[in-house]
């Protein structure tokens, strides 16, 4: 930034001059060296007869996958199915960090609550899930956990159509019926009513000093109104029920264990770091400004939003940050409990492949795009929720 | 676990390096003073640490021979245990100088992936373990079932390739380590396990009730298994091939472990006086010193001996096809002249 302002004449003098041609040096070393190594890897490559470049994302993988998003069989190419893998890192990252947020608000609150027994349990969960290898925690939930529960046969009905068991837990899967384009179209309006009388409440606020419950309200219009259409377009969502037929269930919606093991780790495992960043956060807020405020007969619940909540997240955002970056790059953990995430179908790949430097090229680009659209939007948030300094 | 990871940065490293001896392993692993050998993490029979964690086994016992053969020193091996979508990576990149690990011999690892295959030492064929319990008597029966399998194998595409060829659908659970698949296996995530039959009877064997399993009698694919050595080092692929066809020879000519110094000092026969050193150099062809074949047989034996020692009188697998060619069976060493 200095330098910009800088006048360039005045920038020129004899020891700016050394240190350009310094610089120029160094760039050359370093591009001379990466040529270096890369001629070199080629012609390793062609002395043992290893083929390189990309062509090969096109053949045919023949690979069975067992969990994706998207439709694949084995005669679809290396790349559809690096693509399944990258599609249920996002999948498992996605969902991970949602839950780790929540169960990390959770236990942090409670780390500084009043509440001894509520403030001790939290600190022996933090203490004992951030000193155990994340690996550990894969393990036992999988091999401990899930691998105890029943087999399909004998699977565990919480209700008609929610089944639990080793093979994974089986919901019904929702489907949408006649009427679901209405239903859905009327729940979009819904939700566009209940909004645009949430901003009304505001601003009559800021007009008249008079408050209307608006997020309530919004609520009660959007709930009316959805349910409203729902009985009008006669159950416009059904379900496919999972059944147990031969050897497993079929049908409905399948968390298999490799999923739900690598998920529940994640989350036990990030909630206990994000619990300490927000345990910091408000810890950092001085207390006599809660007091102030509280002396001024401000509700609790403005003093949290308003006082407490913009100052504690400037401490707890970025340290977060860090944390779902963490969780992203943990997520490769998966290889070690056979869900198939980006890593582990992409050293299948390798190994049935041999092209490593591509492989690895591809999970580095897919990692850095992940992270960096994450600490971005992050950024943002935390641009939005911090206290202006004036 | 995140071996793979590892192995592929340290393929990377390799190949990028400057210095990477393509030609000359003979050399290397002389000037080493040992045999960096790639075995699997643990199948009994074939490569598996017993408990004082010496590796027995017919792959491990391959690569004594080797060691003999080179170094004149069965116990100068480095076992290297790799999971199986490491074993040929790490011999294309030269973290081993050969692989003895239940690898199947294809066209594609042979040509496209960096590495060259010697000799079979054991013909395998895919086959599917389930339990007793689940009352199934062929693999087509397997429709919508889930399958435990390791990753990086012949067993993962021929599974897909079976499912495909007979319009089934299977549930793969695909894990890094034979350990985990066999635990998962064990554990009832899987109503099968699928990887080569005399593996299956191995594990079958290590279960605490072998006779709640069953493998189905269906072999769904030829598994040639061979030891593997990087391509392009064409007098390295000679001794590991030599060795292995040594070894069946010498059982054909009736050589053994027991007899090989009495038999190399007065036998009349001249392909046992050939192969033995007594007559000619078959060892300097390859490179190696003229008692070659004496100290791979006083080491292990020749290849019924490792057959029996490992395979036979502890996991009870019959020769089947891998006996030699004049029993009607599938081994034909190459002559020895
Ligand atoms: N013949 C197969 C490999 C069969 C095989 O080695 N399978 C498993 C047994 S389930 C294995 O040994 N896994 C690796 C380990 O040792 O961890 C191939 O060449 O791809």
């Amino acid at each position: 930034m200095n330098t910009t302002k800088r006048n360039p004449k005045s920038g020129f003098s004899l020891e700016s001059l050394g240190s350009l041609i310094l610089q120029v040096g160094v760039l050359f070393a370093v591009l001379g060296v990466a040529y270096l190594l890369f001629a070199n890897t080629q012609k390793n490559l062609e002395i043992r007869g290893i083929e390189s470049g990309f062509a090969f994302l096109w053949h045919e993988a023949g690979l069975p996958i067992g969990d994706s998003l998207i439709d694949y069989d084995p005669s679809r190419g290396y790349g559809y199915a690096f693509l399944v893998g990258v599609l249920n890192t996002l999948l498992v990252s996605a969902l991970a960090i949602v839950l780790s947020t929540i169960l990390g608000i959770v236990v942090g609150v409670s780390r500084v609550s009043n509440n001894w027994l509520l403030a001790k349990c939290a600190t022996v969960y933090i203490e004992t899930l951030r000193n155990l290898p994340l690996l550990l925690t894969l393990f036992f939930v999988y091999t401990v956990v899930l691998a105890s529960l029943p087999h399909p046969r004998e699977a565990i009905a919480i209700a008609e159509g929610y089944y639990i068991s080793k093979r994974g837990i089986y919901l019904p899967r929702p489907l949408a019926e006649d009427g679901f384009a209405v239903f859905a179209a009327a729940s979009i309006v819904a939700l566009g009513l209940a909004f645009a009388f949430w901003r009304w409440a505001g601003a009559y606020k800021l007009r008249t000093g008079r408050s209307v419950h608006g997020f309530w309200g919004g609520l009660v219009i959007l709930g009316t109104l959805c349910a409203l259409s729902f009985l009008a377009t006669d159950r416009p969502i059904g379900s496919e029920m999972p059944v147990y037929k031969g050897f497993n269930f079929k049908g409905g919606l399948a968390l298999k264990p490799e999923f739900a093991a690598l998920l529940i780790g994640l989350m036990l495992y990030t909630a206990a770091f994000i619990g300490e960043n927000v345990r910091s956060g408000i810890q950092s807020v001085h207390a006599g400004q809660i007091e102030a405020a509280n002396a001024l007969g401000v509700s609790q619940g403005v003093v949290t939003r308003i006082v407490l909540l913009p100052q504690a997240l400037r401490v707890t955002i970025p340290a977060t940050t860090n944390d779902y970056a963490s969780l992203v790059k943990n997520s490769s953990l998966a290889v070690a409990i056979g869900y198939p995430d980006m890593v582990s179908i992409g050293g299948t790949i390798i190994g049935q492949n041999g092209q490593a430097i591509e492989i690895i090229a591809m999970w580095m680009a897919v990692y850095l795009t992940i992270n960096l659209v994450i600490s971005l939007a992050m950024n943002v948030l935390n641009a939005r929720v911090q206290i202006v300094e004036r | 676990m995140r071996n793979s990871t590892k192995i592929a940065a340290v393929a990377v490293a390799t190949l990028a390096g400057a210095s990477t001896a393509t030609a000359g392993t003979l050399e290397d692993v002389r000037a080493a003073g040992e045999l960096a050998c790639g075995v699997s993490e643990g199948v009994p029979g074939f490569s598996n640490p017993n408990s004082d964690g010496l590796w027995e086994g017919l792959d491990a016992d391959i690569c004594r021979a080797v060691a003999a053969a080179v170094l004149g020193d069965s116990n100068a091996v480095r076992f290297v245990p790799l999971a199986s979508k490491q074993k040929v990576l790490a011999v294309s990149s030269g973290q081993v100088d050969m692989t003895s690990r239940t690898t199947t011999w294809t066209m594609k690892r042979d040509s496209a992936e960096g590495v060259d295959f010697t000799a079979v030492v054991f013909y395998d064929g895919q086959g599917f373990m389930t339990s007793a319990a689940a009352g199934i008597s062929s693999a087509t029966e397997l429709n919508e079932a889930t399958v435990c399998l390791t990753t990086g194998t012949t067993t993962e595409l021929n599974l897909a390739d079976f499912a495909r060829a007979n319009g089934l659908t299977l549930e793969p659970v695909v894990f890094e380590g034979k350990r985990e698949a066999v635990e998962a296996y064990a554990s009832g995530r899987c109503d099968a396990l699928t990887t080569d039959s005399s593996q299956l009877a191995a594990f079958r064997a290590g279960f605490a009730d072998p006779s709640e399993h069953t493998i189905l009698p269906d072999v769904i694919s030829k598994e040639p298994l061979a030891p593997l050595v990087a391509h392009g080092d064409n007098q390295w692929k000679d001794i590991v091939t030599w060795v292995v066809y040594g070894l069946i020879t010498a059982e054909e000519l009736g050589v053994t472990q027991a007899n090989v110094a009495d038999v190399a000092a007065n036998s009349g026969n001249p392909a046992v006086q050939r192969m033995l050193g007594a007559s000619g150099d078959t060892g300097g062809f390859i490179g190696l010193e003229t008692s070659w074949m004496v100290d791979v047989l006083s080491a292990v034996g020749n290849y019924g001996e490792i057959y029996d020692r490992n395979l036979t009188s502890t996991l009870g697998l019959e020769r089947g096809v891998n006996a030699q060619w004049t029993e009607g069976g599938l081994l034909y060493a190459m002559p020895i002249r």
